[in-house]
């Protein structure tokens, strides 16, 4: 893809500065009936070529979290920083990509896909479309609206359209939250592939405890209200991965270890799935 | 930021498991215009039409209904020949009062719409005065208007445009309400400006009710001119009812039905066929 050039291990750029640095977050809401907290002074660096998954209950902030990441809404107290430079708003450097894909009814696919050139005034680069499509199989059905397209096409699409403007940090939401167990691991491949093709920093952020392991250099846990950073699991498990080797013993003694981090500090209404 | 986004994070409809049913086509609601009818269907609809016009022909020579009472069908056709050269003045007449103010309405209805869904505090105060301007028969005001402005086209397309203007505003401001917070802060992360916003997102996310907006609010102004030629002024095809009326010619008076029926269908079948092409995603 881009021409940086394959990484062979994971955790190999620790001794950098850090991609984005998150100090003392804080944010509360203002709702009618009160307000809440939903980040708890959170700090946090994101290292540069990393793939950082972020894992934790429902409603424990996590979006708040990556919203705050993507300068799409400010935070009570705390500050976000891309490099030295404050995000107080969108920056090019930044791409999100969203649950359920979010992509635009009413344009086909390669509307859907310049869609960002558009809003940035920028002309269209057809060349790098082209190689990002048939990168992820959607050669060939840019004629197509997205109610014509599986769950799975649909997410590889807005990949494609975030990854066109060549941003070097993605923000992923719960991206493959949607699909069925089968879409996911295909996904999972891709966007592991992906991720050791372009040099690029990620955030992924999952319910999901082995969809974690499975994806991440580092796994952040969150704890529940207001959203705080409970642990951080180094994962060190060599490159490339295979989808079967979540079935493997080391695996899943991993996903226990994490589990029993949460259950340790937890109500036990609320859960998290080991799926 | 952008102000109507704010804090909030969209809720994603998560697609239920083994939900599949994707493929819904697009005729869903058709109304016998879709452009796959089958040779059957239309001779169909023909034969039925033929049926129903032959019928009345028929009927009526049969029980010998007098003419002032209700012509036959082919005495109307004929009317509308012979009478056509007296006719098309006045037709032409109602079309441009009909145009101008649908024009004027429902840019004004527009752009309001547009304006005040994004002020919900404003949109409380002015909702109550539309919502009286599409519940009040604006034709009740015609003779008030000709007072002021005299028996030319104004008050007439002054009318029309009152008339339209509301029901282009209220349907339009349902399409704008209808907010995605998903597909704002999508554009908002590539950097859009409010203005691209507006734009890009939320003028499509409404066009289907902007559509229905303008296709509702200009059978309204039909009504309207044609109400508004009949209470005053001496031109027009609504004042071509009152005058064949009078003189008691029923087979012109009923082709100026005629006229305004098929003007009325025009505007149905138009707007079809804008909504086809523009807001055909939603179904
Ligand atoms: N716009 C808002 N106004 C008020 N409260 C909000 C708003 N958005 C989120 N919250 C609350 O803040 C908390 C954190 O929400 P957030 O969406 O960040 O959680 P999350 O970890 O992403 O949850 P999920 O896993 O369900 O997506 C929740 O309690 C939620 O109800
Ligand atoms: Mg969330």
């Amino acid at each position: 893809m881009d021409a940086t050039p394959m990484r062979n291990v994971a955790g190999a750029s620790d001794k950098k500065a850090p991609k984005m640095v998150i100090a003392g977050a804080t944010k509360y809401y203002q709702t009618r009936t009160g307000s809440v907290h939903a980040l708890d002074n959170v700090s946090l660096d994101v290292r540069d070529g990393e793939f950082l998954c972020i894992l934790g209950p429902s409603g424990c902030g996590k979006s708040t979290l990556l919203w705050s990441m993507g300068g799409l809404h400010g935070l009570t107290d705390g500050e976000i920083r891309l490099g030295a430079e404050k995000i107080i708003k969108p920056h090019p450097e930044i791409a999100m990509i969203f649950q359920d894909a979010n992509l635009l009814p009413w344009r086909n696919l390669a509307a859907n896909i310049a869609l960002p050139f558009e809003l940035k005034r920028k002309p269209v680069d057809q060349q790098r479309i082209d190689m990002l499509l048939k990168r992820v199989n959607l050669w060939g059905f840019e004629s197509k609206f997205p109610r014509e397209l599986s769950g799975g096409m649909q997410q590889r699409a807005s990949i494609v359209r975030s990854l066109s403007v060549n941003p070097s940090l993605l923000l992923m939401d719960e991206p493959f939250g949607a699909l069925d167990a089968f879409t996911r691991d295909e996904m999972n491949l891709l966007i592991q592939e992906i991720w050791m093709e372009t040099g690029k920093t990620i955030v992924f952020i999952t319910h999901s405890i082995s969809e974690a392991i499975f994806l991440a250099d580092r796994v952040v846990v969150m704890s529940a209200r207001p959203g705080r950073i409970a642990s951080v699991f180094d994962i060190d498990i060599p490159r490339p991965r295979p989808v079967d080797i979540q079935t493997r013993p080391d695996f899943i003694e991993r996903v226990l270890h994490i589990k029993a981090s949460i259950d340790h500090g937890r109500s036990p209404s609320e859960g998290l799935a080991i799926t | 930021m952008d102000k109507a986004l704010g804090d909030k994070i969209p809720e994603f409809n998560r697609k239920k498991a083994g939900g599949g049913g994707d493929g819904v086509g697009l005729s869903g609601t058709s109304l016998g215009l879709g452009d796959h009818r089958t040779k059957l269907e239309t001779l169909t609809i023909i034969l039925v039409a033929v049926v129903i016009i032959g019928g009345a022909e028929l009927l009526l020579k049969w029980f010998g209904v007098p003419q002032y009472v209700l012509p036959t069908p082919s005495l109307i056709i004929m009317a509308l020949f012979t009478e056509w050269g007296f006719i098309w003045p006045h037709l032409l007449v109602t079309l441009y009062e009909l145009l101008v103010g649908f024009a004027i309405g429902a840019s004004i209805g527009f752009v309001l719409a547009a304006v005040i869904t994004q002020f919900p505090f404003v949109e409380k105060i002015v909702t109550p005065y539309i919502l009286l301007l599409v519940t009040t028969p604006m034709l009740a005001l015609v003779p008030l208007l000709i007072l002021k402005l005299g028996f030319g086209s104004e008050p007439r397309i002054i009318a029309v445009a009152l008339a339209s203007g509301p029901m282009v505003m209220i349907n339009s401001a349902t399409g704008f309400r209808r907010v995605d917070l998903a597909k704002i802060a999508l554009a908002r992360s590539f950097g859009a400006s409010t203005f691209q916003i507006f734009t890009k997102i939320r003028i499509p996310m409404a066009m289907p009710m902007i559509i229905v907006g303008l296709m509702v609010g200009s059978i309204f102004g039909l009504l309207t001119t044609v109400g508004a030629e009949m209470v005053g002024g001496a031109e027009g095809l609504g004042n071509r009812l009152t005058y064949y009326s009078a003189l008691i010619r029923m087979p012109q008076f009923f082709a100026i039905i005629l006229i305004l029926a098929i003007i009325g269908i025009s505007i149905y079948v138009l707007f079809y066929w804008i909504g086809k092409k523009w807001a055909s995603w939603e179904t």
